[in-house]
């Protein structure tokens, strides 16, 4: 095995950031507020989503000649995992993958002309996914040349916010490799979005079918697509992964407040060790994710992911998964009866547990592909 | 202690000198197996190998350096003795083995004690001379040091001591244990009858007893005490401070600066280690680390591995720690000792037949070494409050859930 990375740090960027989302997502996003957008159809608030265009957040990786920070991917991580912790649920992991890709790819005109615009708080979407499997390399989805233009035929699944979403990055294969496309919402056909129903209500998805989506050539990014892609998935398991580490947090402390007021057989139930011991595991696990998740943030810069930064991410994701889905089977279990309903806030938990960890791959997918880099 | 912080350079040409004197003396494996902690000093050829091994490390003058130069240190500032630490490490050299002279009794003395103390005990300490131990546990009441009844009585110039003491590492082979000891039974609070003592092992109503360890081996002992008389000037921190005593005796374990003499107090084990060892073990006709299942969860082990070193790293980064600041620090332990029992476990679970073979086979892979690891590693769920007294500190003290 090779002498292991071991950088953490969080510069003082980092530092104001963690500090200022903490208090906007607590105050925008309080639990009743999160409970208000479960059945609504944008699944998020538009005044919020705003408000974080105007902080500057969208634009934290953006180079300063588009109108962002140039801070690096690393710096959207604290906010993303206060989000997190505010089970706050926005387009903003999704938008700022899709600025990310465009920078990656280095493509000077889709930057110009897109990357200010989402800055200022356009929605903008991936389209990687088509079917369950996350860790499938082909890509069905085709363009075909149609008179200058191109003519897509295929569909995607889980794209995040498609209903509102501007833009959408598509992977396709065109002339037998692979590329990203800059998809206009308005090439869409009518009925080309079908809205899926997510196990996490926080979440908005839907199936699209681009099939006979008709785009101008030039909105193809340059660059080794290929590599942009695997980068795009590292970078989407570690957004994941920061909000599933805050999300762990919160079902803990919602779990440790009942433990500390629930009285049964004349005794607060958390003075049990049955109880007790289980949440010192799952804080355990939380303080492991964090750790991963920021050395991770440590290692991610604007340059292709090395084996250190993948491995990070990785292990980021893989930990964050599992200690986000133990922390709400136990949150459930330990609440009781109370636990089992739609009312008790558990359940928003342990359904986010379930999304968060297919995310991106699960950690088993990740696992796997540690295994190679670690052990051969 | 020199109080003038050295520049890097002169720490780089320090680390230089040790490193090139270890290439030359760090001694080739004597053929039996070697403790990884001093805990498990179980033989008399173990004893005299790092007896003598400690000893030359002294001489050569790489041991307590920053330890004052009449009592047998080289009164430099600590940072050298934290080079030399790294480079024992790096060489992977066998263990400094009288750990509770080295990390314990000696800081404290050299804190608290008289000049006579200081200049009996420290230069036995490091020279390995002079072997300690360490007399907290008692049968009765392992993790509840506070609750400890071996009874010392005033009694002219002597104190008369009876009870006994368990887990005491090489106590057959100790000259003093640091002694714990109630003076006072009948004070309020159970920390205020507590008496810390600078005990002598050899004289009238001492005995010891050796305890034989799962694996077979010793190391431990239990010492019992009948109306042994030990003198008053053994006492050390005053009547009644005990308590206060041997809290302070536990900070010296962190480290040069705090003031340990440094060293290498175990053999650190990795997953590196053992994925390197289980390289040419076959499951299903092929090798063991081609199958999957296997796969996923060495992997699953490095990556604890792994976070206990960024947990270590991230503790001292304010921000990351401020919803539950105590968390990193006080679950340490348990995350290590037990991270330490999951891997060992598996180093020995994973080896088909071979892992129904124990030390002294010549077959076993590295000697047995992962049996013997395993076993020995509930030295550290146990010792030192086991795991689950540690699950309760942290979920009352972290968490804030209501005492069990």
């Amino acid at each position: 095995m090779k002498k292991s990375n071991m950088a953490i740090g969080l510069s003082e960027e980092q530092g104001m950031l963690l500090d200022t989302a903490r208090e906007f997502c607590r105050d925008r996003s309080a639990i009743p507020a999160v409970r208000a957008l479960l059945q609504s159809e944008s699944g998020f608030d538009a005044q919020v989503w705003q408000e974080i265009a105007e902080l500057g957040w969208l634009g934290v990786a953006v180079s300063e000649a588009h109108g962002g920070s140039g801070l690096g991917m690393g710096s959207a991580i604290p906010i993303v995992e206060c989000m997190g912790k505010r089970l706050l649920s926005t387009p903003y992991i999704t938008t700022v993958l899709v600025a990310e890709a465009l920078q990656r790819a280095q493509s000077h005109a889709l930057c110009e002309r897109h990357l200010p615009a989402i800055v200022g708080g356009q929605i903008a979407t991936l389209a990687l996914l088509e079917s369950e499997d996350w860790g499938e390399e082909t890509i069905e989805l085709t363009a075909t040349d149609a008179g200058g233009d191109l003519q897509l035929a295929g569909s995607k699944t889980q794209v995040a916010y498609a209903v509102q979403a501007e833009l959408f990055l598509v992977s396709l294969t065109y002339q037998d490799e692979a590329r990203l496309l800059l998809v206009p919402a308005s090439a869409l056909g009518e009925g080309a979005v079908r809205r899926q129903t997510n196990i996490d209500e926080t979440r908005r998805s839907s199936r699209v079918d681009f099939t006979g989506a008709t785009v101008s050539s030039d909105h193809l990014l340059s660059g080794d697509a290929a590599a942009i892609i695997r980068d795009l998935r590292l970078l989407g398991a570690l957004l994941y992964a920061a909000e599933a580490a805050g999300s762990t947090a919160a079902c803990m402390d919602l779990t440790v407040d009942y433990l500390k007021t629930r009285k049964q057989f004349g005794h607060l139930i958390g003075s049990y060790q049955s109880l007790k011991h289980p949440m010192v595991e799952v804080l355990c696990d939380m303080d492991n994710a964090r750790s991963f998740v920021y050395h991770a943030a440590t290692l991610v810069s604007e340059a292709s992911l090395d084996e250190d930064a993948e491995s990070a991410c990785r292990m980021a994701k893989a930990q964050a998964s599992e200690a986000l889905k133990f922390a709400a089977d136990r949150a459930v279990q330990f609440h009781g009866g109370m636990g089992f309903t739609y009312e008790c806030d558990a359940q928003l938990y342990i359904r986010r547990a379930q999304w968060s960890q297919q995310a991106f791959g699960d950690a088993y997918h990740h696992r796997k592909r540690l295994a190679s880099l670690l052990l051969d | 202690m020199s109080d003038h912080a050295p520049s890097a350079s002169e720490l780089a040409d320090f680390r230089a000198e040790v490193s090139g004197w270890l290439e030359e003396h760090n001694p080739a494996d004597p053929g039996f197996l070697l403790p990884q902690t001093f805990m498990e000093v179980g033989s008399d050829q173990q004893l005299e190998f790092l007896r003598e091994w400690q000893h030359k490390l002294w001489s050569a003058g790489y041991l307590g350096v920053h330890w004052p130069e009449q009592y047998g240190g080289r009164g430099m500032h600590p940072a050298f003795q934290n080079e030399i630490n790294r480079e024992l490490r790096r060489h992977r050299t066998p263990i400094t083995f009288n750990v509770i002279g080295l990390g314990w009794a000696g800081p404290l003395i050299l804190d608290i004690g008289t000049e006579e103390d200081k200049a009996k005990y420290i230069k036995g300490i490091l020279s390995a001379e002079d072997i300690w131990c360490q007399g907290f546990s008692e049968p009765d009441h392992g993790s509840d040091l506070g609750n400890a009844q071996t009874r010392a009585v005033r009694d002219g110039d002597d104190y008369i001591v009876n009870g006994s003491k368990i887990w005491t590492t090489m106590g057959n082979y100790a000259k003093y244990m640091i002694l714990l000891a109630r003076t006072d039974p009948t004070t309020k609070r159970k920390y205020d009858g507590l008496s810390f003592f600078l005990s002598p092992m050899h004289g009238t109503g001492i005995d010891t007893r050796p305890i034989q360890k799962i694996t077979g081996e010793y190391g431990f002992t239990e010492t019992f005490f009948t109306d042994a008389r030990i003198p008053s000037s053994c006492l050390i921190g005053g009547e009644g401070n005990g308590w206060r005593v041997a809290m302070q005796t536990l900070q010296y374990e962190r480290g040069a600066a705090a003031g340990a003499a440094g060293g290498q107090v175990q053999v650190r084990v990795s997953i590196a280690d053992l994925i390197d060892e289980v390289r040419s073990v076959k499951r299903d006709g092929a090798p063991l680390l081609e199958d999957p299942v296997i796969r996923d969860r060495l992997v699953q082990l490095i990556m604890d591995e792994k976070a206990l070193g960024l947990a270590d790293k991230r503790s001292t980064l304010g921000d990351l720690n401020s919803d539950y600041p105590m968390s990193l620090l006080l679950s340490y332990k348990l995350r290590v000792s037990e991270y330490q029992r999951r891997m060992r476990q598996y180093g020995l679970e994973i080896q088909g037949g071979l892992g129904g073979l124990y030390v002294g086979d010549e077959d076993t892979i590295a000697g047995g070494f992962w049996q013997r690891a395993y076993f020995n590693n509930f030295a550290t769920t146990i010792g030192g409050g086991t795991s689950q007294i540690q699950c309760n500190i942290i979920g009352e003290q972290v968490l804030g859930l209501p005492k069990s």
